[in-house]
Formats: structure tokens, sequence, C-alpha cells
């Protein structure tokens, strides 16, 4: 993959450094939020990227650059900072609710409201369509590689039931079923760009910030319970969007790229539950005191998760589109 | 043929996991080959998938009050 083109002084920063051009300029950082800049999450996501695939044309070993890793950890710092004051609440409210946490969590994104999905399945024209397959095109791509990360921090029940889940995310042992190819042939059923990371320029601050937080939480061991929820309610906002998705491509006429989305109506329903029940279950039974953990990491996909849906919706001049229920009401 | 025995699991207000079969009968006799490591089998009747869950036991339980 090609360096992403900088869009503010964070992210050319980042990529002169990678270039080999050092400065000893200080970076100043604003007040504003960095979950909503691009600049920011771009910069973000470049050095998150150092731990994945890499760039073409930069030395592998500056992933460990010290300079890089304290502008990450800066923005790591202030972006995890943001993702717990958006979800403070939240999460007191949701530690009312008993212990047991693999109900808790499959309650917690039934809550949710399914706008996106509902309108991509009714309404979208194939612009808007190939417009979401775009914003995804990030996160989707690499998909299950940050989790990946947590299987190494994990013991005994949850470990046993994340691989389970993985195994089935990298394809079951055929290479043909590797989930983040099949989004790669959506894209190309398409004629959309299918090259790992190719609309990183075109993409979202917010749809940077969800490939990002993946990330945060699974490159830092700290937040290993906050990855663990997160990937609970991954799972567990799957299976019926995905079901509408496929319904909307098949009336557009794009059916050649449902099957990815067909494939995980079933397989989310699966994984949703041992995720929800098994990985983090086991968790919480090992350490309970890590419970409101798993439910920030939670209550953090459920928050980014809405600010997604609500761009998408303004942008397509549908925000006030009510088949549940209006965005400023979600909490 | 499966060497690991058959474990199902009811799971509350959901599917049954299923680990190690190699085919399940719906209603009408009809085999469903196993083609992943873990399934879910639809338990509340609305799946449109039958015999696979397809979550919507969710929305079944989102029409009660």
């Amino acid at each position: 993959m090609n360096l992403p083109a900088p869009c503010g002084p964070m992210s050319r920063r980042v990529v002169e450094t990678l270039l080999g051009h050092r400065t000893s300029h200080v970076l100043a950082y604003g007040d504003e939020p960095v979950l909503t800049d691009r600049d920011a999450q771009l910069a973000l996501w470049i050095l998150y990227e150092l731990s994945y695939r890499g760039f073409s044309g930069v030395d592998a070993r500056l992933e460990w650059d010290v300079d890089l890793i304290g502008l990450r950890l800066t923005l790591e710092d202030r972006f995890e900072g943001e993702l717990r004051s958006a979800t403070h609440d939240r999460v007191a409210q949701e530690l009312q609710h008993g212990d047991d946490i693999g109900g808790l969590l499959l309650q917690m994104a039934e809550g949710e409201s399914p706008r996106v999905s509902s309108y991509l399945r009714r309404e979208a024209t194939e612009e808007q369509m190939l417009d979401f397959l775009r914003e995804r095109s990030l996160q989707q791509l690499k998909e299950s590689d940050p989790q990946a990360f947590l299987v190494p921090r994990l013991q005994g029940a949850a470990k046993v039931a994340l691989m389970e889940v993985q195994y089935d995310e990298f394809g079951a042992g055929r290479a043909d079923g590797l989930h983040q190819d099949l989004y790669a042939r959506t894209l190309a059923a398409v004629s959309l760009d299918a090259t790992y990371g190719a609309y990183v320029n075109d993409v979202s601050a917010i749809s940077l910030a969800a490939a990002n937080m993946m990330s945060l939480f699974s490159l830092n061991r700290r937040l290993v319970a906050a990855g663990v929820g997160h990937f609970a309610i991954l799972e567990a906002t799957s299976s019926v969007p995905s079901r509408r998705i496929a319904a909307g491509l098949e009336r557009l006429g794009l059916s050649p790229a449902a099957p990815y989305f067909e494939e995980h109506v079933e397989a989310d329903a699966v994984h949703e539950q041992i995720v929800a029940r098994d990985v983090c279950g086991s968790v919480v039974a090992d350490n309970p005191a890590l419970l409101p953990e798993v439910i920030f990491g939670a209550a953090s996909l459920l928050y980014v998760d809405r600010l997604s849906g609500e761009e998408l919706l303004r942008r397509w001049g549908s925000l006030d589109h009510d088949d549940e229920r209006p965005a400023e009401m979600a909490s | 043929m499966s060497a690991r025995p058959v474990r199902v699991r009811a799971c509350p207000q959901g599917p049954l996991l299923v680990r190690g079969a190699d085919v399940v009968l719906d209603e009408e006799g009809s085999e469903h080959q196993v083609a992943r490591p873990v399934v879910a089998v639809c338990v509340c009747g609305r799946s449109a998938r039958k015999p696979w869950c397809d979550d919507t036991h969710k929305a079944v339980r989102a029409e009660r009050p």
C-alpha cells in the first residue's frame, strides 16, 4: 500500500517521518476532539497500519520509532479519553443491569437503531450503496485482524472461544472463505477498488475512527477487556443489518456483491453468542473487576456506530428518515 | 466422520449452538450440511433460513411489549 495523502499537520508529520524527513518542530495539538478530526484519525491510522501490513517504501523498523510511538500515545490518550467521556453514563447505566454479561451485551446491541441498514434495504440509490461499501472498506478489508492481537492476551476458555470465532472469520481452513477477502470480492463485484486501503484518502474521520478504535483496543494489552466487549457488539450488530444490506443489494441489481452479507447473516448469529457469552463471559468470570471495561468497549462501538450512521444519513439527505426513531434521541 | 462428540448448547432467548455435527435435519426431514465449526440452529421458528438461526428471534422479542 502507498502512504496516504496527509490532510493536516499530524498526518503530515507521520508521513514525513516515515519518508525519512525528520523535523524537530513541536507539533501543536489543538483542543478539538480527535474522534472527529480527520487529520488526527488519519495520523493514527497510518501509525497503526505499521503493525499490520505497512507501506511500500517505508522502513518496517519504523513501527517502533520512538518519536512515532510518542505521537501515537498522545493521540491514543486523547482518543480513549473522548470515548470514555462519551460512554461514561451509558456504562454506569448498564452496570446496574446485573451481572449476566452475555445477556447484557446482546441486549445493548438490540437497543440500537438499525436505520442505516434499513435505509440501504429500502431506499438507497446505487451511488449511496457504493458510498457505504467504500466507507466500510477500511475496516472490512482487515476484518478480524485487530482481534487476532487479543488472542495471546487472553487465557483459558476466553481464548478458546475467541479462536473458535476467529477460525471461522479466517476461512475455517479454506482460503476462499477468508471473510476479509469476501469483502474484497464484494467491492470488485460492483467495480470498486478492492485493494487494501484503496479508499483511505476518501473515507471520513468517523470511518477512520471506527477502524482505529479496534486497533486502540487490540494493540494495547491494558485494554483487552474493552477489546472483547467491542468485538461482542461488532458481532451482535451484524446479522440483522447484513440481511437488510443483502436485500438492498438485490433490489439495486447488485446481487453479485451480496455473498459477503449473506455469509454474515448466519455466521454472526453464531459469533455473537460465542463472543458475548463465552469470550466476554469468561473474561469477567476470571476477573469480575473487568466488567466495566467490557461494557466500555461495547458502549464505545455503539457510540461511534451511531455517529457513523448519522453522518451517512445526513450525507444522503435522510437524517430525518424515521424507520425507527430519531437519531438525536438514541442514547 | 467426526471423532468428537456432538455438543448442543441452548442460548437463553436464542438459538441452539451445535458443535461437531455433520448434518442437521429440518422439520421436513431435509438434510442440511454443516459448513462451519459451530452452527446456530433456529429455535424460535421464525428464521427465514431454517434450520439456521438468522437472528429473527430479536425481532420476535422486540414485538412483545
